[in-house]
């Protein structure tokens, strides 16, 4: 992709700005596609049916007619808020989980960056999320705000680690952090995907990667932050109109991200499950954007089945069980690795 | 020690069902009822707007004196004996115009006590259900079948009848008071009744303008 451009335009903030504008013409689709999803998921769990009236078929349109709403809003700032932090938290949010994608490989030919410490950058940029939470809910002046974004913070602070740790295990036997190598590594049959090497320590950290990240996200059954019966709304209780709607975003987009990091280290990326067949860069879009959402389903089927967690039971899971658990399987990759 | 182990596998295990519940639900048919596209058949007795048949009505006030909450207003005007208004369905003879049957549906309560006493059964509940309105005057249902006009007409004749009758009857107390003064109070009680029929006329313009 970027020698593609190079051959158009060569001129570095040209290639540099079409690259960084990619991944955005997936997500926000993405974003509209799957509160539509969420939507109809939850419905049909429930034995309902979720939007059913605009553009039709099934309700399609509606999240675009939600989003057209959300344009037209008044945007409202608490007076007692401090209006800076309250407008710019939502775009550090934001900021926050976009710049995951810049490492992210969505297919054998484009990659936002291609740097040797990829994970590594994706683990530390995507925790510049907390820091946007934590404005919103300071800047509101709100109680309810301020209990999400300091709940938010004690969830993803204690969550990092085994999410990193997790993520350990594979790099351990990748050897490396870039995130397109490691996707390089699994190529061939679904059998070489990492999630299949060394079992049954890599499917362990597998399933405590995915649970740590959906706790990353705040989405149930790690909600507390945001846990409506109790504090409104959270942190995003005082934004309105389009900041709102960049929070969602943010949101979705970090949903994504966490699905496209588990699906490049665990389930191959783009690579093709049936080897050569319907390989390719073209198809590796597809494949890498298939296991991604398959996550994000996985997400919302968990998030219309269970409850949330109490903050005890949430820092119980964490720190007792996922912690030790992320330990337990490095230290099997590593003895399998040393006999 | 073993508690903790089986917590991790009870808490796995149970939410692998929990998931297995719910995607079996998920394609499980849903049981909305799409409501303005399907609608639920009512019951046969279901109570909703009020219909009256006007030509069966004959004006009795029945249904209007049963109302608790006096959202039905009638006004009838004596049919002259040169009018012939025809009889009802269940035979009866009509003997009033009825120039003013408003129903006010906004203060019904759907109690159906209108219902029961009507002597030719022309007031009914039926099942239509939708029949809301941005303008609160338009719930006022006007089921009479003369218009205004022809109202202010009807009236104005039973008022002139009324008028020549308590004439002729003043003809012939005061001939019969001619001829025999003694019974004069009997053939003097027909005109009070006189009176009441012209006291509407009156007041009818400031009624209808609702």
């Amino acid at each position: 992709m970027e020698q593609f451009l190079r051959n158009i335009i060569d001129n570095n903030f040209f290639i540099y700005g079409v690259m960084a504008v990619v991944p955005l013409l997936w997500i926000v689709p993405y974003a509209l596609f799957a509160v539509w999803l969420e939507r109809k998921v939850s419905a049909h769990m429930q034995d309902r049916l979720g939007p059913m009236r605009v553009g039709g078929w099934h309700g399609w349109a509606q999240t675009i007619a939600d989003i057209l709403k959300l344009i037209q809003k008044e945007d409202i700032v608490p007076t007692a808020a401090d209006r800076k932090l309250h407008f710019l938290s939502p775009w550090i949010v934001f900021i926050g989980s976009y710049a995951a994608f810049a490492a992210i490989p969505f297919s054998s030919a484009f990659i936002g960056s291609n740097i040797n410490i990829g994970l590594f950058y994706v683990i530390a940029v995507s925790s510049l999320v907390v820091v946007g939470i934590l404005m919103a809910g300071w800047s509101s002046n709100n109680k309810w705000s301020l209990f999400g974004a300091m709940r938010s913070a004690a969830q993803i602070v204690s969550y990092e680690i085994p999410t990193a740790l997790a993520l350990l295990a594979v790099v351990m036997i990748a050897g490396t952090l870039n995130l397109q190598e490691i996707n390089q590594q699994q190529n061939g049959w679904f059998w070489q995907w990492y999630l299949f090497r060394k079992f049954p320590f890599i499917f362990v950290a597998f399933v405590i990667y995915f649970v740590a990240s959906l706790a990353e996200t705040n989405r149930t059954p790690f909600d507390i932050p945001e846990a409506e019966s109790e504090l409104v709304a959270g942190y995003h209780t005082e934004y309105s109109g389009m900041k709102f709607a960049l929070f969602f975003l943010a949101e979705y987009a970090n949903m994504f991200a966490v699905s496209a990091i588990g699906s490049t280290l665990f389930l191959g990326g783009w690579n093709s499950p049936f080897g050569d067949f319907l390989g390719g860069p073209f198809w590796g879009v597809f494949w890498f954007l298939s296991k991604g959402m398959l996550f994000v389903f996985v997400q919302m089927w968990l998030r219309w089945t269970l409850p949330r967690l109490r903050v005890d039971q949430l820092m119980y899971v964490s720190w007792k069980v996922l912690t030790p658990w992320a330990f337990a399987c490095i230290l099997g990759v590593g003895f399998w690795m040393m006999f | 020690m073993r508690q903790y182990f089986r917590d991790i596998f009870q808490s796995v295990w149970t939410i692998l069902v929990g998931m297995k519940v719910t995607f079996t639900h998920l394609f499980t048919p849903a049981v909305t009822i799409q409501y303005p596209d399907v609608k639920l058949k009512l019951p046969e007795r279901a109570r909703n707007r009020l219909y009256v048949n006007m030509d069966d009505c004959i004006g009795c006030f029945q249904c209007d004196m049963a109302c608790p909450v006096d959202c039905i207003k009638i006004e009838t005007v004596k049919a002259l004996p040169t009018d012939d208004l025809g009889l009802t369905s269940t035979g009866q003879k009509k003997r009033l115009w009825v120039t003013q049957f408003d129903i006010d549906i906004a203060k019904c309560c759907y109690c159906g006590l209108c219902v029961y006493p009507c002597p030719t059964e022309c007031i009914k509940m039926t099942d239509v259900y939708e029949f809301s309105e941005f303008d609160r005057h338009n719930l006022i249902y006007n089921y009479a079948t003369v218009t205004p006009a022809e109202g202010v007409e009807i009236k104005a004749k039973a008022a002139e009848y009324e008028k020549e009758q308590a004439a002729k009857k003043a003809a012939a107390a005061a001939q019969a008071k001619a001829a025999a003064p003694a019974p004069t109070p009997v053939a003097a009680k027909p005109s009070p009744p006189s009176v009441p029929p012209t006291v509407p006329p009156s007041d009818k313009p400031t009624e209808s303008k609702q």
